[in-house]
């Protein structure tokens, strides 16, 4: 009985921590079974500093072909489930092929890694980083055990950094014009804005703006997008009478919003708009998107 | 259907407010345990029931002060949730994550409030910052109930922020901020028009509206610091500007209502000029008579409330602005409708009559205005239009209570000429009952010239049309004409005759239906000069024109002749016998003689009916007695016709009776020459005959003889000058008319009658009487037996 036990038995346990584990900021992150992590973050060019303790199950020797540690930056599309884009992959050698007796730490450090992308969960895609660690073997299945991390990366403020302004309309029926203040906002920004009623000659109810994200997948005919509104925000209630201004001031933080992603290594795009609704009494809907950009404002 | 809109809408109410308390439990219960997201949470959910469209606007206020009870607990825990370190700011920020905007603002505003009593932000900024944010709301009703929320909660902290001249500057912007949208969203109300069936509930609802807009302006009015200068430099203008580029009647009406009705009455005073230059701008379909009304009631309660402001309105010359501004008025408002008008100038008055009681001429120049435009119509049909010229014209009685100031208006009776005759004859009346009211004495002939010339409509038919007049009102009328008549005195008598002379002018002119009314108290008012000029001496000096009994007898003559026209002999009768008692008194004996000619001449001519005739003689026959004046001749020849006359009458028992009376005429105890025994005697025994010829037509014609009661009659009166000592009359004549009586009595053929049998039976204790009384009386008595 042992024995069979003992073959389904993983033959020892592996575990990775960082050096800095105490002080490096955690992040949520929600896995694909519905949990929610505390992983720690990184960012491009961070050392990525750790140690590895592998622990024989009790009494037993563990005989392998060589020990590595891998930093893998991975891209997987939905459609395309099991496949792994990887983008980066950094690889060292922990220890030569032998047999393990006892618990053994083999410390890791990866230098100033290149980690370009953010980790994303998106609707058809993910983008994530992981520590691999793989002890191989003759004759049997290696053992992997992976650790995720998170990656964000913050930009400065950008220089030109115009405001949203456009005038639209159904002729001599509803002229607005609409102004937001900036075209680029951050994770933690407000929008500010206005609306400007020139002309209403019909009767809307109320008027809300709505940010949704579109996330393309692929490229080509293989293109998949995806489209969700991750906030409804009621700008105005009932009908403005012509020459009216609504102001708009919407803060972006309560959402979850990431930066925008264009053409992630050519494999998926996040963009973000702005959708201004008009609604009228007849629950027809009006409305005009405009395209924002969203960045990571380095905290301070 | 509408019942069930009713239910409808008390189920979706119920429903609101289910919904709204099952979140304020779970608010509470975040807020008991300290949990602000939750909190937040709740209160979003629970503001969220006011996003209702389906309430009107009394519901939706049940269901929002329910609201507004919770959002105090809210503020609260606001307040608590900073003392515990939570800034503001990021609480600010916090409640604007909400989605829906109508929570959203709610909270905004609470958590506002807080800031703004925290003073960790200017006030100002805050304001303007909420204020701006409100704009989201244009649903009519909720914003303004979220506007009222929003000056509710401000409001009280608004004072704190300062006394000085910062803080001033700051209320005053904030009170630019908040009316700004305010007004804005009254003219919001303009927007909300259904199908026209649902007019009535329509009005009702912007009824109820209108007084929401009120009470938040009011609330702005409460804001210290707003004081008459910023008033008069920022707010006003600005508000105005608002008002008169909103191009929306109705709005446009509420607006300027509020504006009147929620500032303090110095502001209008000294801003009249402003407030007034709007007017004319505003949309022709204006009511703006209502406003300006209301304006000119509001400073005439002012004026009246305490006489130390009256300086005020002659410093700032309220009453030429106010005149210019309606005449501005009018005339840019073409169409507005003479009632309008009419209205305007009767606020006008009362303006000025409160404000100025002793400028007359302003009150003129105002009819006058009014003339002028009522000369550009003619005739006023319009009922309501009469009617404020009614009250345009009272207000000057009711002010000084006085029709001789009235009457110096000159406009007065100019502005009466374009009233229908119906209503003229209803302002104649309530001229005459402030007179009565008042007890003024019109004592001049010119102020009775004109009082006639305003009372026309009583006078005279002013058109040939023949109206169907009330009986018992058209009584009324001229019975009060006949109460004014009295009220004419002037103790000089030359003036008083003049007032007569005048009154008479006018007088003759009403007609065969109302001479009836208005000739007696005119021939007694007249008659009491007489007596008046009767107690003077005889002034030696006396010219010409001075007034003398004559003169007034004269045109009472005149005056009683008029009655011919209508005709009415027996009042007329009355008063030539009155006159000529008057006559008789003033020692004018052609005078008197010719008034009992004319008296005679109606008896025969005129009074054919037999009663009248009997009361006739009997009136004749007791002022006859009673006269002294008439020499033998002329006694003679009156006595013998009045005899004359009573042996004419129809009824043998009326004959009787007159006779009988005639007998006085015989006999007057004053004078000594007047005591003709023998043709007393006469008379009574020809009414005796008379008596029996009564007696024996009632045997004949119905078989019994009747009643002894002429009998008993002229046993009394037999009596009576056998009490005054006229030798004629002997015992053995009334022991006879004894007997005979009591014969009578007991013959069968009598009628019992038991008054004639008491009458008799009282005369004879009168005999027993005065024989026990004793005294030479008595003993002339002693021989009677009865």
């Amino acid at each position: 009985m042992n024995f069979i036990a003992g073959a389904f038995k993983p033959p020892c346990s592996i575990s990775v921590t960082f050096a800095d584990a105490r002080t490096r900021k955690k992040v949520p992150l929600k896995k694909e079974n519905g949990q929610t992590l505390m992983l720690p973050l990184f960012q491009n060019q961070d050392n990525i500093v750790g140690q590895v303790v592998i622990e024989p199950t009790q009494g037993k020797k563990l005989e392998h072909t060589g020990i590595k540690i891998e930093l893998l930056g991975q891209i997987e599309l939905y459609f395309d489930r099991g496949n792994f884009y990887d983008f980066t992959s950094l690889v060292r050698e922990l220890d030569v092929p032998g047999e393990l007796y006892e618990t053994k730490t083999y410390p890791f450090e990866f230098s100033t890694v290149e980690m370009p992308h953010e980790s994303y969960n998106g609707v058809n895609v993910r983008l994530r980083y992981i520590l691999k660690v793989t002890v191989s073997r003759n004759y049997v299945s290696n053992i992997v055990e992976c650790q995720d991390f998170v990656v964000r990366n913050y930009t400065s403020p950008p220089s030109i950094n115009n405001s949203i302004k456009m005038e639209v309309g159904i002729e001599d029926c509803l002229h607005i014009e609409f102004e937001y203040n900036k075209s680029k906002y951050h994770l933690k920004d407000v929008i500010l804005g206005k609306i400007y009623f020139l002309l209403v000659r019909i009767k809307i109810k109320n008027m809300e703006l709505e940010i949704r994200r579109r996330e393309s997948t692929g490229s080509g005919p293989n293109t998949y997008v995806e489209t969700e509104t991750l906030a409804k925000f009621e700008l105005m209630d009932g009908a403005p009478v012509r020459g009216e201004s609504i102001p708009v001031r919407l803060f972006l933080s309560p959402y979850e919003l990431t930066p925008t992603y264009r053409n992630i290594n050519n494999k998926f795009s996040v963009k973000y708009y702005l959708n201004l609704v008009l609604v009228d009494e007849e629950d027809r809907r009006y409305f005009k998107q405009q395209e924002i950009t969203v960045y990571r404002l380095l905290e301070t | 259907m509408i019942a069930d809109g009713v239910e409808d809408e008390e189920k979706w109410l119920s429903a609101g407010i289910a919904g709204l308390q099952q979140n304020a439990f779970y608010m509470n219960r975040a807020m008991d345990s300290n949990n602000l997201r939750d909190a937040l949470k709740f209160s979003a959910q629970m503001l969220s029931e006011l996003r209702t469209s389906k309430l009107s606007p009394q519901k939706y206020y049940a269901l929002y002060m329910r609201a507004f009870d919770e959002l105090k607990r809210l503020e609260l825990f606001f307040k608590e949730e900073a003392q515990r370190g939570c800034s503001f700011i990021d609480l600010y920020e916090l409640v604007q994550h909400a989605g829906n905007i109508l929570p959203r603002l709610y909270l905004l505003c609470t958590v506002g409030s807080v800031y703004i009593e925290s003073k960790e932000a200017p006030a100002k900024d805050v304001l303007k910052d909420l204020v701006e944010m409100c704009r989201g709301i244009q649903h009519p009703l909720r914003g303004l109930f979220l506007r009222s929320y929003l000056s509710q909660v401000s409001k009280d902290k608004l004072p704190d922020i300062g006394s000085n001249y910062e803080g001033s500057y700051t209320d005053c912007e904030s009170f630019i901020l908040l009316a700004d949208p305010e007004l804005r969203l009254a003219i919001g109300l303009s927007g909300l028009q259904g199908p026209a069936r649902e007019k009535e509930k329509r009005e009702k609802e912007r009824n109820a509206l209108r007084d929401l807009v009120g009470k938040n302006l009011h609330a702005l009015s409460q804001i210290e610091g707003v004081d008459l200068d910023m008033y008069k430099e920022t707010v006003l203008p600005r508000v105005l500007e608002q008002v008169v580029n909103c191009k929306d009647d109705l709005a446009q009406f509420y607006l300027m209502d509020c504006i009147i009705q929620v500032f303090p009455d110095e502001y209008h005073l000294q801003t009249l000029e402003v407030l007034l230059s709007a007017c004319p701008q505003l949309q022709p379909s204006v009511d703006i008579k209502t406003v300006l009304s209301r304006l000119m009631e509001r400073l005439s309660n002012y004026a009246a409330s305490s006489t130390e402001v009256l300086p005020e309105f002659l410093q700032v010359e309220a009453f030429a602005k106010l005149n210019n501004a309606i005449g501005k008025v009018i005339e840019a408002q073409v169409d507005m409708p003479i009632f309008g008008a009419v209205t305007l100038y009767s606020s006008l008055l009362t303006f000025t009559l409160h404000v100025h009681p002793d400028r007359l001429d302003y009150a003129d120049q105002v009819l006058g205005a009014c003339v002028k435009k009522l000369s550009t119509i003619g005739k006023l049909d319009d009922n309501r239009a009469t009617k404020q010229i009614v009250a345009l014209l009272s207000a000057p009685l009711e002010k000084y209570n006085d029709i001789v100031t009235a009457l110096k208006l000159s406009n007065y009776p100019r502005v009466m000429e374009y009233l229908d005759n119906e209503t003229n004859k209803v302002m104649a009346s309530i001229i005459i009952q402030s007179v009565m009211k008042n007890n003024t004495r019109i004592s001049t002939a010119d102020n009775v010239e004109a009082l006639f010339e305003l009372m026309k409509g009583l006078i005279k038919d002013l058109d040939e049309t023949y109206e169907e007049v009330d009986e018992d009102d058209f009584k009324e009328e001229q019975n009060s004409v006949a109460r004014l008549i009295q009220m004419l005195y002037n103790e000089d008598p030359d003036e008083m005759f003049k007032i007569i002379t005048v009154v008479k002018t006018h007088v003759m002119t009403g007609g065969p239906k109302r001479l009836p009314f208005t000739v007696p108290p005119l021939v007694f008012s007249t008659l009491k000069l007489v007596k008046r000029l009767q107690g003077q001496e005889e002034n030696p000096f006396a010219n010409e024109t001075s007034t003398t009994p004559k003169k007034i007898f004269q045109l009472l003559n005149q005056i009683i002749e008029a009655l011919s026209s209508v005709p009415a002999p027996e009042t007329a009768l009355r008063l030539y016998l009155q006159c000529a008692e008057a006559a008789n008194d003033c020692d004018l004996e052609p005078v008197a003689y010719e008034f009992f000619t004319q008296a005679y001449i109606l008896y025969e001519e005129e009074i054919s009916d037999s009663r009248a005739q009997v009361t006739a003689i009997h009136l004749i026959i007791g002022t006859l007695q009673r006269m002294h004046v008439f020499g033998v001749e002329n006694r003679d020849t009156l006595t013998h016709k009045a005899t004359g006359y009573s042996a004419k009458l129809l009824k043998k028992p009326d004959q009787c009776r007159a006779v009988y009376g005639c007998a006085h005429l015989f006999w007057n105890d004053d004078q000594d020459n007047m005591k003709d025994g023998e043709r007393v005697l006469l008379c009574l025994k020809r009414a005796l005959r008379i008596a029996n010829a009564a007696q024996q037509m009632s045997s004949a014609a119905r078989g019994s003889t009747g009643s002894v009661t002429l009998f008993v009659e002229i046993l009394n009166k037999y009596l009576y000058f056998f009490e005054k000592g006229n030798p004629q009359i002997t015992v053995a004549a009334i022991q006879s008319l004894i007997e005979l009586i009591t014969t009578e009595m007991q013959s069968d053929s009598s009628t019992p009658d038991p008054a004639a049998d008491a009458f008799f039976a009282s005369t004879v204790r009168y005999i027993q009487f005065q024989k026990q009384k004793g005294g030479s009386i008595g003993e002339r008595y002693e021989s009677i037996k009865a």
